[in-house]
């Protein structure tokens, strides 16, 4: 059929003989639509459809359906004619429930129903059920399953429950809205991410700006400083400031009085752990500029002022734009250092913690999970069309720009850069140093007490090692999963529209907050009905959704340095009659080694510190070291968690070093051909 | 070099599985899953104690605060990970046991329990293993420092001069917030136990989620005043935190830390055995070593840093009020108080 | 132009090894290849030749099956190949980017396409030996392909296509990346080894020169058809339309009309000519090669002489291109090339006025308005 009409359609114009022609689908083919079909259900499973039951979830409301509860009283020795629970409830004087909106756990007392007068006079009632979901009578701990009467002494008639039934609705969304505490923290996680976006963005472009226009010393140092907080949960920030401008912080004379907890620490939290994240796109941005533009500035005698906002600025601004919505986008996602420093301050995320986490209220969890959705997917949105066009700027052949000596504005970079750097280390210095303090501020021995997590809240020890394995697991797999699937995407041949819908749903994962995807898996898999129901509870799905949840960044990573290897090496290979995955092992893989390298570290660093995609997920038996440090705050041992932070740190920082040599191990050894 | 990389890596990664899981096969025949909100300090040594009885028995732990495992076996309901809950809340258990997920079962030496201490039903469904008592902590050094006299009573800590000094758990997530709310209630009467709490959250610093933080929020002087309760307290005191360990004069509020064995458990043998254990005197000493009253009479000493007079402190508690109104009185404070970010002052 | 389709010609002495039949590609609403036939004689080298977007590369990717043609056949060597993918078709290929494998060295890129096929080690070394000395590598088979220049590259990506002995050797604008001089100096050894391993070779580009010195027949293309195909000489000498005359060689055009007793009216200039079937009165583009008109002042004579003035004349080493004009043209203005010889013989300057001669049998007509030459 589809052929009949393509076949006219081309008739008008070319006149074609014969039948359209289809490829015979070779081996490769087949093998490549394979993986791709097996690593496109991954990101089905692993993200479509537990974002789907999330929104249902969201849709999800319960209400008492009291006129399907049939009563009748025992009275002078016979059942009183047949009522339903609704009448009682229509006659009653105050509001069903004290007029809370009832959620999946609500319950009424049949006893609060039946006025006090008529409750003396009866000595036995009897229940039914005529919902057509039944369930709806709980009484002693037994659900009604028929329409049979169910009767009850007075004595027990409080042991008589009434269930609410679930349906389809917006009344959550309605609730959400209607509640001034809940709406507010719409503007509050916009105000702090604006805020923050406002201050780290300039923060980090004269930074980065130091490194590429100055001829100060020790940029190396700087770059490294710069990057740590990367290696490191973002709660650790939070605890940091506590120690620093706390109601005990050995500097809180700096904030005049001003309390650390609530907007001010939150900002600064954020600054702390965003930095590196809008220094990197920055320094990318201002390390392509045109050393041309700069000599034409000079010869049109323009001021240095003059020549920053004329060259600079406009050459580095789709890296700005970018770099702001990163820092929008991470800032409004986080939870974790809006719950250590975050004092009564109310944000999205935080709100979803709180709904799930505090009050088990799922429903709710989901619907601002769907709010916190929004900011979230347009940031994306924006920061793609900026990539986009800075890397359109990249491809432009610019010479590179060499700075010129220039004592008063190199000393001007350096003390600047030394304040930042020292910003850094300082909140690490501290977490360090309350980690072996023994009761802080009261005794400042050091003892290595703080370590004995097996005492404290959030797993012990044991947690740091799940988390070992669980990066390690992550870097592997998720390595493993995406670098095929990005050469899929990018060197397989004919199915274009599988293809590109893989591309699509490579690029999901960046715009949903790790929260959100943490609870949409509880949704998804925590349902004994769902065939991978088994992973619940497991360590494999802690990988699972943190392989999901930095996904896009590693698919980039993997498509771009296949973007750089011969478009012609798969025609080539096929021409010589070898198989697609021959051709893989041994020339895509090696070439792309320091990018693969890249992936793992990048995946296993995300996997030790994140908190936000496995706070729903972790079981006892998985307790991991971020969410160890989270719980254990959260219980007031704030040093063993200042402890256990650094302990990420270390080994990340261990990691770091082992990618690095492994790194220059490949330049040397086996990439010798790279050079000439 | 790549191959030997890659599986350098995938041989480590294989390593530390394999130890992982032969350290979980390496244990007892018989595994039990126990929820529990005991302190996290002190899992260690129950779980040790009541092995020394019955080596063959291996606990796992599932900790989190009252609040969570309350919330978290509500949500498995239809699904129960637990065998046994050992050191909930009474008014936790009441909640399950009328949704029906407890199994009734007489433990051996039921009979030397306080009445208190057990569900009047027989057999009942749960039973108690100790008191859990409301305190306050106060910092003598930040107290001195901000010039806050030492509290004595509920009503002392809603002096203006507090404001912003006290801190307390969130009664959704914490038994401790829950307990002192609901006795509040019970101790003022619903109206003056809401006014209480209004005129009290002007002095608020934050809520917390777990118990125990605001006492050790206190002991390290991030706030002068933390509510929680008597054995962190006392706890926290022994570590040398410069604290003094306040009995309002009104009365304070309990909950029994109990346990109970859930219904549909492949493991009930073992389960009914550390129930058993759960009652035994060994048990009730080894309770006695943090909390100062326990299930069986005449039992208890003296516990260090305690104050005196905790059991005649303690209100006539109407659990099953307080159980069943839980969700009510919960969802009450969350829409008054529960706006962090509504300005305070 | 459609009509302008050559049909394919069979030299008598060869066989067809691949035959193309009635192949369309549309990508889309855009028709890339129009209804393309066309014979591969056994052992010749074919030169798809045309301007970038013509379909050459095109067409080269539907028989090496990398894109699939939306309509038609393919017959390689007796078998249809229409629907096979790359894999299973018979064919090695190099590209203008030479496509060598980075990380491996010179021998194991030669030897890759001869792994996995039951070869032993031993049969696998032999070979690539054999290749590498026959495209006069023997030294350089343990470097890797970045330490080796561009010619060097393309003769390793040549030799690994060859390496498994295919029926069809696929050339996609091979020597389109390299300087000048090694261009020109591969162009021989490529010839020298097609000749002597006798492979059937299809070569696109788009240096008009290249095909000329190389093939042994040529493919000329635009806008997805073809519009010429046959020897090199052939093409230059009787280009089948304008735009074969356009694009091969220098070429004068010039608008005319055909006479009513034959031949073509320029301007006020009477030519002699073939007419090839116009009527008189018929609007034609006339082309002629600038070496094509001869100046000789002994004769005045004879057919298609007309007195012209050298506007400018430029010296381009091994002859002089001059700019003519003539008050019979009008504004129409000729390029002829004359030897060095014979420009120091007629001492040939701007603003000479000399007789021009445009033998009948170099003149052209094509349909319709000129094209500005």
């Amino acid at each position: 059929m589809a052929d009949l009409a393509e076949a006219k359609a081309v008739g008008v114009t070319a006149g074609p003989r014969g039948r359209a022609v289809k490829q015979k689908t070779g081996r490769d083919d087949w093998l490549m639509r394979g993986f791709m079909l097996v690593i496109g259900l991954y990101l089905l499973i692993a993200l479509a459809f537990p974002l789907f039951a999330m929104l249902s979830k969201s849709f999800e409301a319960y209400e008492f359906r009291l006129q399907h509860v049939e009563i009748e009283l025992w009275q002078d020795g016979a059942w009183s004619p047949a009522e339903t629970l609704q009448d009682y409830a229509a006659r009653m004087e105050g509001p069903l429930n004290d007029g809370l909106v009832p959620s999946e756990r609500t319950r009424i007392q049949a006893l609060e129903l039946i006025p006090k007068e008529l409750r003396e006079a009866t000595p036995r009632y009897r229940f039914r059920d005529l919902s057509p979901e039944k369930e709806m009578i709980l009484y002693d701990g037994v659900l009604s399953q028929d329409e049979s009467w169910l009767e009850a002494e007075a004595e027990n008639l409080r042991r008589v429950l009434i269930r609410p039934v679930a349906h389809f609705s917006a009344g959550n969304y309605l609730r959400y809205f209607s509640t001034p505490t809940l709406r507010q923290s719409i503007t509050n996680s916009l105000f702090i991410s604006t805020l923050t976006m406002l201050i780290v963005v300039p923060l980090a472009f004269f930074f980065a700006y130091a490194l590429t226009r100055s001829r100060m010393p020790f940029k190396g140092v700087f770059k490294t400083v710069a990057m740590m907080p990367i290696l490191v949960p973002s709660i650790l920030p939070g605890i940091a400031l506590i120690y620093l401008f706390g109601k005990q912080g050995i500097i809180n004379w700096v904030l005049f009085g001003a309390d650390i907890y609530g907007p001010i620490g939150i900002v600064i939290a954020a600054s702390f752990f965003t930095f590196p994240h809008a220094f990197i796109i920055v320094l990318v941005a201002l390390s392509i500029s045109d050393a041309r533009l700069y000599e034409a500035s000079t010869v049109l005698r323009a001021s240095r002022w003059r020549t920053f906002w004329t060259v600079t600025i406009p050459g580095a601004r789709y890296g700005l734009i970018s770099a702001a919505f990163v820092v929008f986008t991470l800032t409004i996602t986080d939870f974790g250092s809006v719950k250590v420093i975050g004092g009564q301050y109310n944000v999205l995320a935080l709100d979803i913690y709180k709904q799930v986490v505090g009050q088990q209220n799922f429903q709710m969890g989901a619907v601002v999970s769907m709010v916190l959705l929004i900011p979230a997917v347009i940031a994306f949105a924006v920061d793609r069309q900026a990539q986009k066009r800075q890397v359109a700027l990249l491809s432009a052949r610019a010479v590179p720009f060499s700075p010129k000596r220039h004592r008063r504005f190199d000393f001007a970079m350096l003390g600047y850069c030394s304040l930042i750097a020292v910003f850094i280390a300082g909140i690490l210095a501290i977490c360090q140093y309350a980690a072996f303090v023994k009761l802080w501020p009261y005794n400042h021995t050091m003892v290595l007490e703080n370590y004995d997590f097996n005492r404290m809240d959030g797993g012990g020890w044991s947690s740091y090692g799940n988390s070992i394995v669980m990066s390690l697991a992550t870097a592997v797999i998720g390595t493993l999963i995406v670098f095929t699937g990005a050469y899929m995407v990018e060197k397989g041949r004919g199915f274009q529209h599988g293809r590109s819908a893989f591309q699509l749903l490579a690029m999901m994962p960046m715009a949903i907050p790790g929260m959100v995807l943490g609870l949409a898996y509880v949704f998804f898999f925590n349902n004994p009905d769902n065939p991978v129901n088994f992973i619940y509870g497991t360590m494999i799905i802690l990988v699972v959704s943190t392989v999901t949840h930095f996904y896009t960044v590693a698919h980039l990573t993997a498509v771009t340095a296949l973007k750089q290897m011969d478009n012609e090496f798969e025609a080539v290979s096929a021409s010589l009659k070898q198989p697609f995955y021959r051709m893989f092992s041994k020339v895509t893989v090696p070439v792309c080694l320091p990018a693969i390298l890249d992936i793992s570290i990048y995946l296993f660093v995300n996997a030790m510190t994140t908190v936000s995609a496995v706070v729903f997920l972790y079981s006892s038996d998985t307790q991991l070291a971020s969410i160890a440090a989270l719980n254990m705050e959260d219980a007031g041992d704030t040093a063993p968690a200042a402890a256990m932070c650094m302990m990420i740190f270390y080994v990340n920082v261990f990691v770091r070093l082992l990618h690095a040599g492994a790194t220059r191990g490949i330049y040397t050894t086996t990439q010798a051909w790279r050079t000439r | 070099m790549k191959q030997r990389f890659l599986s350098c890596v995938a041989g480590g990664l294989f390593a530390v599985t394999a130890l992982t899981l032969s350290a979980g096969l390496a244990a007892a025949e018989t595994e039990l899953t126990v929820y529990t909100a005991v302190e996290a300090e002190d899992l260690e040594k129950y779980a040790s104690r009541f092995n020394e009885a019955h080596p063959d028995i291996k606990i796992n732990w599932v900790r989190d605060s009252t609040g969570i495992v309350t919330a978290k076996l509500l949500a498995e309901k239809d699904n129960p990970q637990a065998d046994v809950i050992w050191g909930l809340a009474a008014t936790s258990l009441m909640l399950m046991k009328s949704e029906g997920m407890l199994e009734p079962y007489a433990p051996a030496g039921l009979d030397k329990l306080s009445p208190k201490f057990r569900d009047a039903a027989n057999p009942p469904t749960w039973t108690g293993m100790d008191a859990w008592v409301a305190a306050i902590c106060y910092n003598t050094v930040e107290g001195e420092a901000n010039d806050l006299p030492i509290p004595t009573s509920w009503e002392d800590l809603t002096n203006p001069v507090y404001q912003g000094h006290v801190a307390m758990p969130n009664p959704n997530s914490s038994g401790t917030g829950f307990l002192d709310v609901s006795s509040w209630l019970q101790l003022f009467g619903e109206d003056g136990g809401w006014g209480y709490m209004d005129r009290l959250h002007q002095n608020i610093a934050y809520y917390t989620h777990s118990g125990s933080k605001p006492c050790k929020d206190a002991a390290r002087g991030e706030v002068a005043i933390g509510v929680s309760f008597a054995f962190r307290a006392a706890a926290s005191k022994s570590e040398g935190a410069p604290l003094e360990v306040v009995i309002p004069s009104e009365g304070i509020g309990w909950d029994m830390e109990a346990t109970a064995l859930v219904k549909g458990t492949d493991k009930m043998e073992a389960a009914k055995t550390l129930i058993d254990w759960s009652v035994s005197e060994d048990a009730n000493r080894m309770y006695n070593e943090g909390y100062a009253v326990v299930a069986i009479p005449g039992i208890a000493k003296p516990v260090e840093h305690f104050p005196e007079g905790i059991e005649e402190a303690m209100i006539d508690n109407n659990f099953e009020w307080a159980a069943q109104n839980r969700e009510a009185i919960l969802r009450e404070w969350q829409s008054r108080y529960d706006s962090k970010s509504e300005p305070k002052s | 132009m459609t009509d302008s389709i050559s049909t394919p010609q069979q030299d008598e002495t060869g066989h067809s090894y691949l035959v193309v039949r009635d192949l369309t590609k549309n990508f889309g609403d855009f028709t890339a290849l129009k209804d393309i036939s066309l014979e591969v004689i056994e052992g010749e080298f074919l030169c798809f030749l045309g301007p970038s977007g013509c379909g050459k590369t095109t067409l080269l990717r539907a028989i090496a099956g990398l894109d699939i043609q939306s309509f038609g056949e393919i017959h390689q060597g007796g078998r249809e190949i229409s629907t096979l993918p790359p894999a299973e078709r018979d064919f090695g290929i190099v590209f203008q980017s030479y496509a060598l494998f980075p990380n491996l060295s010179v021998k194991k890129n030669v030897a890759y396409g001869l792994e996995n096929r039951g070869m032993n080690r031993a049969a696998i070394d032999k070979r690539v030996t054999e290749l590498l000395e026959t495209v006069g590598m023997p030294e350089q088979g343990s470097k890797y392909p970045a330490q080796l220049s561009g010619g060097q590259q393309q003769r390793v990506a040549l030799a690994r296509a060859l390496a498994p002995s295919p029926g069809l050797l696929l050339l996609d604008e091979p020597l389109s990346a390299l300087d000048a001089k090694v261009r020109v100096r591969l162009r021989h050894q490529i010839k020298d080894l097609q000749n002597q391993l006798g492979i059937t070779t299809i070569m696109v580009t788009h240096d008009q020169e290249e095909a000329l010195t190389m093939a042994d027949r040529i493919v000329v293309m635009n806008h997805g058809v073809i519009e010429q195909i046959g020897t090199p000489e052939e093409i230059y000498r009787d280009p089948a339309s304008a735009f074969v005359a356009d694009f091969i060689g220098q070429m004068n055009f010039a608008p005319g009309t055909i006479a009513e007793h034959g031949g073509v009216r320029l301007g006020d200039i009477e030519l002699a000519c073939e007419i090839n079937g116009f009527a008189p009165g018929a609007e034609v583009t006339l082309a002629v090669r600038p070496e094509d008109i001869r100046f000789d002042p002994s004769s005045t004579e004879g057919g298609n002489v007309f007195k012209v003035r050298v506007a400018e004349i430029e010296f381009l080493g091994s002859f002089f291109r001059a700019t003519l004009e003539s008050p019979g043209l009008g504004s129409i203005r000729l390029i002829a090339d004359l030897p060095i010889n014979t420009a120091r013989r007629l001492d040939i300057r701007e603003g000479y006025e000399i007789a021009a001669t445009i033998p009948p049998e170099f003149i052209r007509l094509y349909e319709g308005e000129g094209r500005s030459g």
